[in-house]
């Protein structure tokens, strides 16, 4: 890393610190398909007698950790594997409904590694890094088999031959699915492959274990402080290289699509101990969510985006009009999306799609209860198609709308909304997948990845697989055939301090005894982030909320009440360690938001954007990625940026009209 | 609405339990039903009590992690429905609703309405995977799978691993769960090599946790969330009986069970 600072003030007052060559991403060169072969040329080797001596912690049990934990134990390394589930199998990728992409071309539709490769750098809004991304594109196609050896249960044709779907707007037919429950079956596939692992003595698996500290030692990573979530006991891993694949963090906004424990702990932690965070303001919302019923709300439902194929978006014209949806004359309603967008109408991309919603409603044009719904509307479709018709495309959907609501979707329009739904934005990484502490390397929606600052539909769980299954077993392998295996003991001082400071928050987390609730200061900062920091952000609310958090914290700090004890099963323990973690990471999700004053995918500065309406980048002052170094003070981290370079997809303005 | 819940309370595995009631106050039909809980337990934390631990995750009814007996049925009154899926709505004002954790000998408690589950975990392990190393894979599209197959295969892969099968069952079987693991792999060309042992070594790992007898009785298939059917199960007594005419033994070494 280089030392030339050049220290500056940025516009908006965040203070940021240069080092002009600081991030090298190690992104090798030549033409762009030979990259990673020669890399993997080119990388070391462990010998196979010697692996057994090597240590390795996954940390996650999801798609990336699974695939990574797995992989890693048939060749032969020593894994420790850890997840806060009961199970391995129950990890968050098992949420996902859609699909995979992968550049097979089976449906011959013009489909190719290339294209795959420029559509993500494309749909990224150009904030992504170009060799990561062929790479993607290159080992998706591996992904299909692996799976298929598996005996991961895609959907047939009648022949036998595999069947795909268009997904999200793509052009081409590269999504293979599991009926709508692609993750589900693709994260049983790596369980089942970890499980042989775990059979065969190569991976010890560490369910219900949290993970709360990383440990250094001269500078790299050696080992994690846990808590084990049975007995309450801390302990200590060592290891010759750490793997964190511990999932997004769109909790932070405490309503999200994302499972109840979904959490940021794990990278937080390594981003105190010296990881940077990438991007993190880059958060995708998806448009079509089951609106907020009540204060009781614990999460959102997503529903899947191929209702907006056959549903049409609409809003009363009139404000305020609170008539049954049904005695709305045509002519009194606003298919706004239709109206703006002719060429795409409903069907334009997710941020496009969620941040008119949230127009119409700012407007008080919004349906439901609060105002904060629009209608999806399938008169037209059951009026064109059948009932019949639309039941067998979305019949399980629509009872699932109707078990969650008690409303029934073939009579009364549906009711949406956005919600957070998954993060771009992590610790920041180099071709490697290898953070900026060494030996720590981050895998899946946990790292800053190859989606910039929007990621397309069914790329999230290719992403996973690639990192576990193809990229981390030969990174990881390069990294450690540089270094002695073993050396160390949890006896080392390292360990013991940071097993001392976690105790201590414990104790500190049970003692304050306050009287407000974990669950409200975690709704409280998830308000914020929505108004602040959710679809459409601004100088004056990132600013407003730059004030409020850290208030919040302190006030969390002195008011919030952990009832129980440390040495038990104690959920509210749990959730405390974790939304202390997203206290932190909110305040410099919107120091990110404030100093990137251009609006790029998923992020909407209400300044920059074109005559129409849209998201509008500002390439020549933006096109880096943003990697935050913790400083020990919260409000003032060093940016550190990342150029980004397009050398073959030249960077164009998004248009959708 | 207003509920009466009596609900299993119980510190750990080693201290026994009570039923203890409290009053839901405020339940609104649009709640589902942990997030009634959660608003209990809110309550009880302002009041200086321990609030009721219960397991759940996705809270969308597909990570099987939420569980609950719910008057004596898994995952309460609505068929193919995980109890975080279920709504306030099934439910009256004025209700008395018991609320306890799965019972069985191989699912111990832990705490609460919270029990260990790793069993489910050990069976996988014992042989419930098509040995396919990482890199070893030919092309997807080089062996076809008859639609049916898939699809049957499809059915049998969605449980979600929650263990009502078991806690419905009066003899505490398995076998659902297993039986589905292995229809699952059975469906699929990829999975023909390993099949019948993989009957017989997951079944040995069943039968070492003290799961018991299926005696064909069928309250598992009707509280399955994902309405796993009994043929799975008719299905793998078949593959044990082929496993048993080809003389195979159990190839791994059992894994210690927790529960004895
Ligand atoms: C409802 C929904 C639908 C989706 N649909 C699609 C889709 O159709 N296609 C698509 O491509 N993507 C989809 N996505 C996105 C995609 O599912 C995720 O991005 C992806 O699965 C993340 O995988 P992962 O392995 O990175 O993390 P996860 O699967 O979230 O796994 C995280 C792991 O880390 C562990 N962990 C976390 N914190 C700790 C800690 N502190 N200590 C110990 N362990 C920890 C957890 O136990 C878990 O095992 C969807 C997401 C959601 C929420
Ligand atoms: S078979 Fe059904 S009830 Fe049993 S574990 Fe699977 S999903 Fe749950
Ligand atoms: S919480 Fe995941 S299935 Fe109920």
């Amino acid at each position: 890393m280089s030392d030339t600072k050049n220290e500056t003030t940025t516009r908006t007052g965040v203070r940021a610190v240069e080092f002009v060559k600081s991030l090298d991403a190690k992104a090798p060169g030549g033409p762009i398909e030979q990259r990673w072969d020669k890399h993997r040329f080119e990388m070391k080797l462990v010998n196979p007698a010697n692996r057994r001596r090597y240590t390795v912690i996954v940390v996650g049990s999801g798609l990336a950790g699974g695939a990574a934990a797995a992989t890693l134990g048939e060749q032969g390394y020593n894994v420790k594997c850890f997840c806060y589930q009961d199970s391995p199998r129950r990890a968050h990728s098992i949420a996902a409904q859609g699909g995979i992409n992968a550049a097979k071309n089976y449906r011959n539709d013009g489909d190719s590694i290339f294209r795959l490769f420029y559509d993500t750098v494309k749909g990224g809004d150009f904030r992504a890094r170009e060799s990561n991304v062929y790479r993607l594109a290159q080992v998706s196609v591996n992904i299909i088999d692996q799976c298929v050896a598996q005996g991961v249960p895609f959907a047939r044709e009648y022949g036998g031959y595999l069947d795909n779907r268009s997904f999200g707007g793509a052009q081409v037919s590269r999504t293979f699915y599991a009926r709508g429950q692609t993750g589900q079956q693709l994260l049983l596939g790596a369980y089942q492959a970890l499980s042989r692992q775990i059979a065969a003595g190569t991976v010890k698996m560490f369910p219900r274990t949290e993970m709360l500290d990383l440990v250094l030692v001269d500078g790299r990573a050696r080992g994690i402080i846990t808590r084990d979530m049975v007995t309450g006991k801390i302990e200590r891993h060592v290891a010759d290289a750490v793997v964190l694949a511990t999932g997004g963090y769109g909790n932070v906004f405490y309503l999200s699509t994302n499972a109840k424990g979904c959490n940021t702990t794990a990278i937080w932690r390594a981003h105190r101990r010296g990881a940077f965070f990438g991007n993190p303001c880059f958060t995708q919302i998806h448009p079509t969510c089951i609106p907020v019923t009540g204060d009781h709300q614990s999460k959102l439902t997503l529903m899947s985006e191929s209702l907006r194929n056959d549903g049409r978006i609409w809003v009363p014209r009139k404000k305020g009009d609170t008539r049954d949806p049904r005695q709305i004359p045509e002519n009194e309603r606003d298919y706004y999306l239709e109206e703006r967008y002719p060429a795409f109408g409903n069907l334009v991309p997710r941020d496009v799609a969620s941040r008119n919603a949230k127009q119409v409603c700012d407007e008080g044009r919004g349906v439901g209860p609060g105002g904060l719904g629009v209608y999806l509307d399938f008169a037209d479709a059951i009026k064109r198609l059948g009932k019949q018709k639309i039941a067998e495309r979305y019949g399980n959907l629509f009872d699932m709308y109707q078990q969650i609501t008690g409303e029934n979707p073939y009579e009364v329009p549906m009711r949406i909304y956005p919600a957070i739904h998954y993060t771009m934005g992590g610790l920041w990484v180099d071709y490697n997948l290898m953070s900026t502490i060494p030996g720590l390397f981050v895998a899946g929606e946990a790292n800053f990845s190859d989606h910039g600052a929007n990621r397309l539909g069914a790329s999230a769980l290719m992403q996973g697989l690639a990192d576990g299954y193809f990229v981390l077993p030969y990174t990881v392998a390069n990294f450690l055939a540089q270094v002695k295996p073993g050396g160390l003991s949890t006896d080392h001082a390292a360990f013991g301090e940071a097993e001392a400071e976690i105790n201590d928050r414990v104790k500190r987390l049970l003692s304050i005894n306050g009287k407000r609730t974990v669950d409200s200061f975690h709704r409280e900062l998830g308000r914020i982030l929505w108004d602040e920091c959710g679809m459409a952000r601004n100088d004056a609310g990132l600013r407003r909320a730059l004030q409020r958090i850290p208030e919040l914290r302190e006030e969390f700090w002195q008011n919030v009440r952990v009832p129980g004890e440390g040495g038990e099963l104690n959920q509210e323990l749990e959730k405390a360690g974790r939304v202390a973690d997203f206290l932190e990471l909110g305040e410099l999700l919107c120091i990110d938001a404030l100093h990137r004053t251009e609006s790029c995918g998923g992020h909407f500065r209400e300044e920059s954007q074109t005559e129409d309406g849209e998201a509008k980048r500002d390439d020549e002052n933006f096109s880096y990625v943003a990697a935050w170094e913790y400083t020990g003070n919260l409000a003032r981290p060093e940016l550190h940026k990342e150029p980004l370079v397009f050398e073959y997809v030249k960077p164009s303005q998004r248009s959708y009209k | 609405m207003k509920l009466t819940l009596k609900v299993w309370r119980q510190k750990n595995g080693k201290t026994p339990g009570e039923f203890k009631t409290y009053q839901a106050d405020h339940v609104s039909p649009d709640m589902s039903f942990l997030e009634m809980l959660d608003v209990v337990n809110q309550d009880l934390i302002l009041k200086g009590e321990e609030p009721i631990a219960f397991d759940h995750d996705c809270r969308e009814g597909i990570c099987g992690m939420c569980s609950l007996m719910i008057n004596g049925v898994a995952h309460g009154p609505k068929q193919a429905t995980t109890t975080c899926q279920l709504h306030m709505r099934s439910f009256n004002d004025g209700d008395t609703v018991t609320i306890e954790p799965w019972r069985a000998m191989p699912f111990p408690i832990i705490k609460d309405l919270v029990v260990d589950r790793s069993s489910f975990d050990r069976i996988i392990q014992a042989g419930g995977f098509i040995s396919a190393s990482t890199g070893s894979a030919p092309d997807a599209n080089t062996i076809q799978v008859p639609k049916p197959d898939a699809d049957k295969a499809m059915d049998a892969a969605a449980c979600i691993g929650c263990g009502a099968c078991v806690a419905a069952c009066p003899n505490g079987s398995a076998m659902l769960f297993t039986a589905a693991k292995a229809a699952h792999l059975s469906f699929l060309p990829q999975g023909q090599a390993e099949r019948h042992q993989r009957a017989v070594n997951m079944v040995m790992q069943q039968d070492l946790e003290g799961f018991g007898n299926c005696t064909n009785i069928g309250e598992c298939s009707a509280v399955c969330p994902k309405e796993i059917s009994m043929d799975t199960i008719a299905r793998l007594n078949r593959d044990l009986i082929v496993a048993t005419l080809k003389g195979l033994e159990p190839t791994v070494e059992p894994a210690a069970a927790k529960a004895s």
